[in-house]
């Protein structure tokens, strides 16, 4: 059964669940062998078997990492060649989408961006995305090399496939074109003790009618052990980082539960979260177009209904 | 010191989209267009560069069909000195790869092109490829998703903003750049910058003019098909209440019906 290459990423060898994720799919077309830039594999090369990887590409982190994408599209491409893979599959997160453009146009490959579902139809590797703002559903397959897909987090339940991974290291060869544009300061962001934006289950989005104070919003988030997202709207104003940005130049979730508060729900929002399982708005405008998306509504100030909700879970669950 | 800014126009993303039949290209004739609304922010970090500095030439190129060129003059009102447009039937259709086939061909003919800019995404396709691709096949260094850019001689520097950590990334010139929407207010055309804006250059190209193979663009050489394209069924209509003193009581109630609590 031919390869099928996934790039991993992870946080100082703490794999993420997007990789698992990827693993889980991979599985679904051929045999899942993980593409691993790092200098300390040991306990990374574990989650990767426990998730069927049964081969581990390691890659010596130095000059790769040290230059903006471009050397880790050298690298798959290298694969590539070397393993014939019958796809490549990368996480939709900025770097992985700008690694599968330059790998998709050194290989001469097709690629297909932020899938929420690949899967093996009449022996081709067929993708499903949602696009214009989740109002159609479109599936796709590449008809020219190797299928290189990348695919948005929470697409797929992980599922583990214990196997016995062999590991490989691969020798790395970057032309000057590759280290042309070099990282020369990393500065990790402060960590907020709450579940990554694009990975978490739930997630609670806190827009204009916050006027600024968070409070409520973090409070009943933290009720529901959920992640914190804001709107455009509130990101422009000061009152929440960028990094916790939903919508269309933020980021994209799907989680189980997505609850709006104090949002209006445009278009450019509507893009980061219409695929999101079930939705939960709480808003003072009941003309609001948020209202036409959700599963439930609350047409109400959030500063009333937001604490009365937290403190009511808590009540709940003792 | 010359830029070129490579900007799309796009189908308005406030209408009602969709796809042309039977080839299930986006409708690009049927839905109103506009210049993309992320190409704004590349139009004027041109412009602060060339106001900032000595002897800056803005150029905009867009390829697209006729109606295209709206892209290009509103680049013009705002401020951008000549533009360029890439026309020709062949194209409709193209892919991602495509795309970049043609604009890498058309930078090259526009020549001694220091910084190309671009912005993060097109507002219709989304894929943030064509950027990368474009570096790629330029042999540029890509410093890409740009939060802030800064020129000093002949040196670009940017930060780009990721999920765990910003990144500060340099590269040499001649370079191709990509913004976001942090990186700065795109400013309203003017009234004498409309005004000035129709006697602007623009200059209209076909393929044979950048020396691309027709076989090698369009619909037909799309590395990607289409196999079905489904409108997403309407979300059922839910339950919406009005706070009356126990709408959070409520909210949580639906919350722990549905296993979330």
């Amino acid at each position: 059964m031919a390869q099928v290459l996934v790039l991993v990423e992870h946080v100082d060898g703490a794999v993420r669940k997007s990789t698992l994720e990827l693993l889980t799919l991979a599985r679904r077309l051929g045999e899942p062998a993980a593409v691993l830039v790092g200098d300390d594999a040991g306990a990374a090369v574990d989650a990767l078997a426990e998730h069927g990887a049964s081969t581990v590409y390691t890659v010596p982190s130095g000059e790769v990492t040290e230059h903006l994408v471009a050397p880790t599209a050298e690298v798959l491409a290298q694969l590539v060649a070397s393993a014939a893979p019958a796809a490549v599959l990368l996480p939709s997160s900025p770097d992985g989408k700008e690694v599968a453009a330059r790998l998709a146009v050194r290989t001469s490959s097709g690629l297909v961006t932020d899938a929420v579902d690949v899967e093996l139809e009449d022996g081709a590797v067929t993708t499903t995305q949602s696009v214009f703002a989740g109002s159609y559903s479109v599936r796709a397959r590449v008809t020219r090399g190797t299928p290189i897909v990348t695919v948005k987090p929470n697409s797929v339940a992980v599922e583990a496939a214990p196997v016995t991974a062999t590991t490989e290291a691969v020798t790395v060869s970057l032309s000057p074109a590759a280290t042309s544009a070099r990282i020369t300061a990393t500065t990790a962001r402060e960590r907020s003790g709450r579940p990554d934006l694009a990975e978490a289950a739930v997630v609670v989005t806190g827009g204009r009618g916050t006027n600024g104070d968070f409070t409520p919003v973090e409070t009943f988030a933290d009720s529901l052990g959920a992640a914190v997202g804001a709107s455009r709207a509130a990101v422009d104003a000061g009152w929440y980082p960028h990094a916790n940005q939903v919508g269309q130049t933020g980021k994209t979730v799907s989680p189980q539960l997505y609850v709006a508060a104090g949002v209006s729900g445009a278009i450019q929002h509507r893009a980061g979260m219409q695929t999101s399982k079930t939705i939960v708005a709480v808003n003072k405008d009941g003309e609001a177009p948020i209202f036409d998306l959700v599963d439930f509504g609350v047409v109400g100030d959030l500063f009333a209904v937001l604490p009365q909700a937290a403190e009511e879970i808590g009540r709940r669950r003792g | 010191m010359r830029i070129v800014v490579c900007i799309k126009h796009v189908p308005d993303a406030q209408a009602e989209r969709g796809f042309t039949e039977p080839d299930a290209t986006t409708d690009r004739v049927g839905v109103d267009g506009l210049l993309s609304e992320l190409d704004e922010y590349a139009v004027e970090e041109a412009l602060k560069l060339r106001e900032a500095g000595d002897d800056v030439e803005v150029v905009v190129l867009t390829m697209g069909p006729e109606g295209a060129a709206d892209a290009v003059r509103k680049s013009l009102q705002m401020g951008a000195d000549s533009g360029v447009h890439v026309c020709d039937d062949a194209i409709a259709g193209s892919d991602a790869p495509a795309t970049s086939l043609v604009l890498a061909a058309a930078v090259e003919k526009i020549g001694d092109v220091d910084l190309v800019l671009t912005g993060m995404a097109s507002t219709d396709g989304v894929m943030s490829v064509v950027p990368a691709m474009l570096a790629e096949r330029l042999g540029r260094p890509q410093v890409t998703f740009a939060s802030e850019l800064t020129l000093d001689g002949a040196t670009v520097t940017i930060r780009r903003d990721g999920d765990a950590s910003t990144q500060t990334v340099q590269a040499a010139l001649p370079a191709l750049a990509s913004v976001t929407d942090q990186i700065n207010e795109p400013r309203y055309p003017s009234f004498k910058g409309i005004m000035s804006a129709k006697k602007k250059p623009v200059e209209t190209w076909g393929l044979a003019d950048l020396g691309v193979d027709p076989s090698d663009v369009g619909l037909s050489a799309a590395w990607t098909t289409v196999v079905a394209v489904t409108p997403r069924p309407p979300r059922s209509a839910g339950e919406v209440v009005t706070d009356e003193g126990d709408g959070g009581t409520r909210l949580a109630a639906f919350l722990a019906e549905h296993k979330f609590v």
